[in-house]
């Protein structure tokens, strides 16, 4: 009994470490004061500001743009290699997966360097399309990590008795492959969305100026001071994904698991 | 489509080809190179300035102290939602990656919020009593921003290993009479040591080049190696940049090689 406490106390207390800051934003967002140090009485008025701020406005719409034109390219270019890939030869698939694997081990920093110094040395111009490039770049392991392993699964005689049977190539894809699958481009999409929605620092080294998301409009504001209007975007983000997923959790609740599963 | 199936790879073998690959070689290039692109080691014998060299010591420090530090908070937890069940691991995962839809910069930044002389935690404190904490803009609580935004590495490739052991293993260990910590040191932590190993990655890669969390956390005054690079490029200094970033490089790889040692199977990946 102690002994059970004793766990749901460490659980509670390093859950109260994981949400401390993100209460604090959310309690900020609600602050009349600006100042971060004292609380002036609750308030919606950021909430209002933050919809005719217009920088703020440009800042979400880049951010969702690039979140979800590189999920979804990643997940399309991510799942057709790794269905050609389930039927290479073990090197070339060795050696992809090896490269696959170079921007998850790598420093982000480096990553985001080296892409602006190729982006630079064509002549590129950095702005909106260079940060989308860097994304799809860092999303597509994501997706490759996530979808693999379903693949691997997959059972070849179902493809070929479809085959067989008569099917087309992609009748016989969409119909067999595709429903097992799924579960796992999907989580590929769902990381490959979120990680791009929270990435700085290649976003940092990739971007010119007049191009803004969320995360770098924050990191140019940290030295002047965070504007609240920006507490009342994110906790506002932040709660329609909460609300969101407890939606989607109560009604998969029972059925599969959809997480990643680990790679074997 | 059967034949030709080999051609949907083509597209992603381009890309990252394209993205990932030829892109190291640009920061090899310049790494190696003067400004008059003469080839020279001098851009990479920049570390051994004494400015950069402190800030590639502080962040081994600080990095290795957060991945202990994690290690510890995290092998436990892991442990404790183990015995939670397997009905509730899509809730556990959810937990860890829920905290990403907020923004990280502002999720560091109100520690700031928290930690400030006259923040939250110092008005808890002396409110019971306790003397205030003054550890805004010290090497502390650059550690504690690693630990708060890296913990979740840790826990989830230790969590995927743990509840991939059999209890009948631990059953038949205790069967044989080995008390909880005999089991626990022969079975259990051997057994997982591919998910402590990957977390253990996860974890001090990161934190060994970051530049966000000591920029926020440190007040700008403390410098990591990570931001010695990044104010490199902001004054367009690529080469000394790309020697700095080579030797980042070196200690990454120094610990893949050491991971892959380990963790042959892979079995400990995070996803």
């Amino acid at each position: 009994m102690v002994k059970k406490i004793g766990k749901n106390v460490y659980l509670a207390l390093i859950l109260i470490f994981l949400y401390a800051p993100i209460a604090t934003l959310v309690v900020l967002s609600f602050n009349a004061s600006k100042s971060r140090a004292k609380w002036g009485g609750f308030t919606f008025e950021w909430y209002a500001k933050m919809f005719a701020n217009e920088d703020i406005m440009s800042a979400l719409v880049n951010t969702l743009v690039i979140a979800f034109v590189s999920a979804l390219v990643a997940t399309v270019v991510g799942t057709m290699a790794c269905i050609a890939m389930n039927r290479m030869k073990k090197l070339p698939r060795t050696i992809l997966m090896g490269i696959t694997n170079i921007p998850m081990l790598n420093a982000d920093i480096v990553t985001g360097i080296s892409l602006m110094l190729l982006f630079i040395a064509l002549k590129f111009s950095l702005g909106f399309v260079s940060v989308l490039f860097a994304h799809i770049t860092f999303n597509l392991p994501y997706v490759v990590l996530s979808v693999m392993p379903k693949i691997r699964q997959t059972n070849k005689n179902t493809y070929e008795a479809a085959l067989d049977l008569g099917a087309s190539h992609f009748y016989a894809f969409r119909k067999v492959i595709f429903p097992d699958i799924f579960p796992g481009i999907l989580s590929g999409f769902l990381m490959a969305f979120t990680m791009s929605l929270d990435d700085f620092v290649i976003t940092h080294f990739t971007k010119g100026p007049g191009v803004d998301t969320l995360s770098t409009k924050i990191y140019t504001e940290v030295r002047k001071g965070i504007k609240p209007e920006m507490y009342a975007l994110s906790t506002l983000l932040f709660m329609s994904v909460l609300i969101l997923l407890i939606i989607v959790n109560r009604r998969s609740a029972g059925k599969k698991d959809i997480s990643p599963e680990t790679s074997k | 489509m059967k034949r030709n199936g080999k051609l949907l790879a083509a597209p992603y073998t381009l890309w990252m080809v394209a993205f990932i690959v030829i892109p190291l070689f640009f920061i090899l290039f310049y790494g190696f190179t003067d400004n008059d692109f003469n080839v020279t080691l001098g851009s990479i014998a920049q570390i051994s300035k004494p400015v950069n060299l402190k800030a590639l010591w502080l962040s081994i420090e600080l990095s290795l102290i957060s991945t202990v530090l994690c290690l510890f908070l995290a092998y436990p937890l892991a442990m404790i939602l183990k015995g939670k069940g397997r009905s509730s691991s899509s809730f556990i995962v959810l937990i860890f990656i829920l905290p990403m839809w907020m923004n990280f910069l502002l999720r560091t930044f109100a520690w700031q919020t928290l930690l400030d002389k006259n923040g939250v935690i110092n008005t808890v404190l002396s409110a019971v009593g306790l003397p205030k904490q003054n550890i805004i803009n010290t090497p502390s609580a650059i550690i504690l921003g690693m630990v708060y935004n890296f913990l979740p590495f840790m826990v989830l490739p230790i969590y995927n290993v743990l509840v991939k052991i059999d209890d009948n293993v631990l059953n038949a260990a205790r069967d044989l009479g080995a008390n909880e910590v005999q089991t626990f040191v022969k079975v259990t932590l051997p057994l997982s040591l591919p998910g402590i190993i990957s977390g253990i990655t996860m974890v001090f890669v990161p934190a060994l080049t970051t530049f966000v969390i000591s920029d926020i956390l440190g007040g700008g005054k403390i410098l990591l190696l990570g931001n010695v690079i990044e104010q490199e490029f902001q004054i367009m200094n690529w080469h000394t940049g790309s020697g700095l970033s080579i030797v980042l490089m070196i200690f990454i790889f120094v610990s893949m090689l050491i991971t892959a040692k380990y963790d042959k199977e892979g079995e400990g990946s995070l996803w």
